[in-house]
């Protein structure tokens, strides 16, 4: 720590792999100066696990199982991604009702991942309660996962040309246990007793309430304030230059969402608002994300709304990527041929490339895909909005304290299984 | 035939026996009521597996700490790392021989208690510098940084706010400052009314004090992991976890000695029978609902940065605290706030 003259220089610390605000498998190599940060180098790579590498080593259908193992938090939306490539080669374009099913369940998961985003920045900053409201709604959405996928996070429900199946005519309801009974259990499934639509109509209406109990213990507390006001500031030219997207971009006050500026699904028949935070640090990082879990639970509405009133084929009536009916298959040879092949050899899509993006909840996640016309994707390209803000983490702290870099890790909503790929 | 200074010694040891015997077990229990609390707030249930109502629990985790290896890190310096809880956790227990329970139910009536409660509470430091030290980590060292300057800084607060006390009651002693307290017009004779910003002043120190929440740098959890206990496992880590809590339940006792009037009845003076009497039980109820408050802090607030707790310390606490001696001062002067019976 000193040289030969004696004085003192910096010394080094290593933060992670294994630390307790470094979000997965961050590894910090940071020079400090007492608390205060003079360079930081992030490496990454400890989550790596090939997956655009396996896609290529298996047909399409094979790898959307994949996607949802990116960013383990907001798995439905990597889907939509990669599905969205696929169906842009292939010139499939999913029923509406499919369309309006995946608008919803974007929202649902930007919500979910915004939830847990809230939940670890407040626990990373030392608020506990917050963490345990956020999954206690969290549990609620978790559970329309299950509803129409039977899994509570890796779904793999959206497919090329639509959804693998319509909405649950039933919402799943809690049993009586040693710990829920009576009054409890009849308050918990209270939401529970129409359709699945239902529960989330209920859901969305009371959500602004929870968030609202969020925004209580934090935004105006003086101690978040002083955590997170004026923190790990980017500019809008930095931002913009730094390949910022989603939240960590709008907060700086770039107005781009690409539900917005290139709508995608049904985003351009919903009415919502995007928040723009002003001055670009880590508390109007928060601010826009606690909004636009409000715009979320508004847009959620609209879509039961609309779902409510039009039912109808959830996948596109061809073949090549929709398996047949059950019943035809009984009767039609060509129905069992279709089958077969559909889950043995896949389908092939069109010599060509693409680029698909949908606006993740952490930013743009895009999917760059390659056909040579074969069964399998000859290339396939994840453009995972961390990766990017992990990148400008240098640029962000240096100068700060040790605390500040937790704050900035935090508001950047890393999840390492989409940096690592 | 026992001699008379033997007879005094085995009194004096079984008078510790009683209080230091029932402090473990209290910390036990109030660690048991910190995570129920806590689950309540946080809509969760909290232990509820061992034992009716997850009452053992406590008791489970203090034998799974004492049966652990205790690991020592290489390059660690031995000697040191063996001190340090032993330096945390000797000041914590010794400092409750001045602890009164009830008029004239104390180890020691010391007349200069206040000064060995802040000569004990000081010392707890050491042992907190000397683990980060010890132990040979740069995450322990940052911890032992922090929590030394923090302590440091808030103890000066809390020896201030100590001195507009004494200066109202007069005495060192603490027995004579709870009977200070006592007069006709109920909770408004005791001192947090001449003193309020003195007693916000002494609490939010004692927080500071304790390294808890929202003043938990010194452990940080989620920056410098465990701070200064980062390397300590099995029986050394629940030394240190034994000072902390002690100390807890310390400041719990001495905030309601020295502002809220002790084991006096809120109700003195305003002959309402048993409810108007002076008791144990009062003082009992005082420290449960400060020790409670301490949890709930931890409950819901966020974490301060270091050098934002230092400001608040020395910008702000500071300041008043010089201010409010001088008013304390005029308050006695001229006989605006009546001392005892």
């Amino acid at each position: 720590m000193a040289d030969e003259s004696g004085e003192i220089r910096s010394y080094t610390m290593n933060f992670g792999p294994q630390h307790p605000a470094s979000h997965g498998v961050l590894r910090l190599v940071m020079e400090m100066e007492g608390e205060t940060i003079m360079r930081i180098d992030p490496h990454i790579g400890l989550l790596h696990r090939g997956t655009e590498k396996l896609a290529e080593s298996k047909p399409f259908n094979h790898s959307i199982g994949y996607m949802d193992r990116l960013d383990y938090v907001s798995m439905m939306c990597n889907e939509h991604a990669y599905v969205r490539a696929i169906e842009q080669l292939m010139g499939v374009e999913p029923p509406p009702r499919a369309q309006w099913i995946r608008t919803m369940f974007d929202e649902i998961t930007r919500i979910l991942n915004h939830l847990m985003w809230i939940g670890s920045n407040a626990l990373d900053l030392g608020a506990m309660a917050v963490f345990l409201y956020a999954f206690r709604e969290r549990e609620e959405l978790m559970d329309c996962y299950e509803a129409v996928s039977g899994t509570r996070m890796h779904a793999t429900y959206y497919r090329p040309g639509g959804v693998y199946r319509d909405l649950p005519g039933k919402m799943i309801q809690y049993h009586e246990s040693p710990w829920h009974k009576g009054k409890d259990l009849a308050r918990m499934n209270q939401w529970r007793e129409g359709s699945m639509l239902d529960f989330l109509d209920a859901f969305a209406e009371d959500f602004q309430h929870k968030v609202d109990e969020y925004e209580e213990l934090l935004t105006d507390n003086r101690i978040w304030k002083q955590r997170t006001v004026d923190i790990g500031i980017v500019s809008p030219e930095r931002a913009k230059a730094l390949g910022f997207s989603g939240p960590m971009l709008r907060a700086s006050g770039v107005e781009w969402d690409l539900r917005k500026t290139q709508p995608y699904a049904k985003y351009a028949e919903v009415d919502f608002d995007i928040p723009v935070g002003t001055r670009g640090d880590c508390y109007d990082r928060y601010l826009v994300r606690v909004n636009e879990m409000r715009q979320s639970a508004l847009i959620i509405r609209q879509c039961v709304k609309w779902l409510r009133a039009n039912p109808g084929p959830v996948m596109v009536n061809n073949y090549k990527v929709a398996p047949p009916k059950r019943e035809d298959m009984k009767e039609s040879m060509e129905a069992l041929i279709h089958w077969f092949k559909l889950f043995s050899e896949g389908y092939s899509v069109p010599a060509g490339e693409t680029y698909a993006a949908v606006e993740a909840p952490k930013g743009e996640f895009g999917c760059y895909l390659v056909s040579d016309g074969a069964n399998k994707p000859f290339r396939v390209h994840l453009r995972a909005p961390s990766f990017p803000h992990l990148a400008s983490i240098d640029e962000l702290t240096r100068g700060h304290m040790l605390p500040d870099v937790v704050a900035m890790i935090g508001t950047y909503d890393l999840v390492f299984g989409e940096v690592d790929r | 035939m026992m001699t008379s200074d033997a007879l005094i010694f085995g009194l004096t040891l079984g008078k510790i026996l009683l209080i230091a015997v029932p402090l473990i077990i209290a910390v036990a229990m109030y660690v048991w009521w910190e995570r129920k609390v806590i689950g309540w707030m946080h809509v969760r249930m909290g232990p509820n597996k061992v034992g009716p109502w997850g009452l053992l629990q406590a008791f489970a985790d203090v034998t799974k700490l004492l049966i652990k290896e205790v690991i020592i890190p290489t390059n660690a310096n031995r000697f040191l790392y063996f001190t340090a809880p032993l330096l945390s956790v000797i000041p914590a227990l010794a400092v409750w021989a001045i602890v009164p329970f009830d008029n004239g139910v104390v180890l020691s009536n010391a007349n200069a208690g206040v000064l060995f409660l802040l000569a004990m509470t000081s010392l707890g430091v050491y042992g907190i510098i000397l683990a980060g030290w010890a132990s040979n980590s740069r995450y322990a060292l940052l911890g032992a940084m922090r929590s030394a300057a923090q302590m440091i800084s808030y103890e000066v607060c809390m020896g201030m706010a100590l001195v507009c006390v004494l200066v109202l009651a007069g005495s060192l002693n603490f027995t004579a400052i709870v009977n200070a307290q006592a007069g006709t017009k109920g909770l408004f004779d005791w001192f947090w009314l001449p003193l309020l910003p003195m007693f916000f002043v002494y609490y939010i120190s004692g927080v500071a004090e304790t390294n808890r929440l929202p003043f938990d740098v010194a452990e940080g959890e989620s920056e410098i992991v465990a701070g200064f206990h980062v390397e300590y496992s099995g029986s050394a880590f629940a030394l240190f976890f034994l000072a902390e809590y002690a100390n807890m339940i310390l400041l719990s006792f001495l905030a309601p000695i020295l502002f809220m009037g002790g084991w006096l009845s809120p109700f003195q003076g305003w002959h309402l029978g048993w409810l108007s009497d002076p008791g144990w039980w009062w003082l009992g109820l005082k420290v449960f609902i400060f020790a409670t408050s301490l949890l709930w802090l931890r409950a819901t607030f966020p974490r301060y940065r270091y050098d934002q707790i230092m400001r608040l310390g020395w910008k702000v606490f500071i300041p008043i605290s010089i201010a409010w001696i001088f008013v304390a001062g005029i308050l006695r002067y001229f006989g605006i706030v009546t001392i005892g019976h």
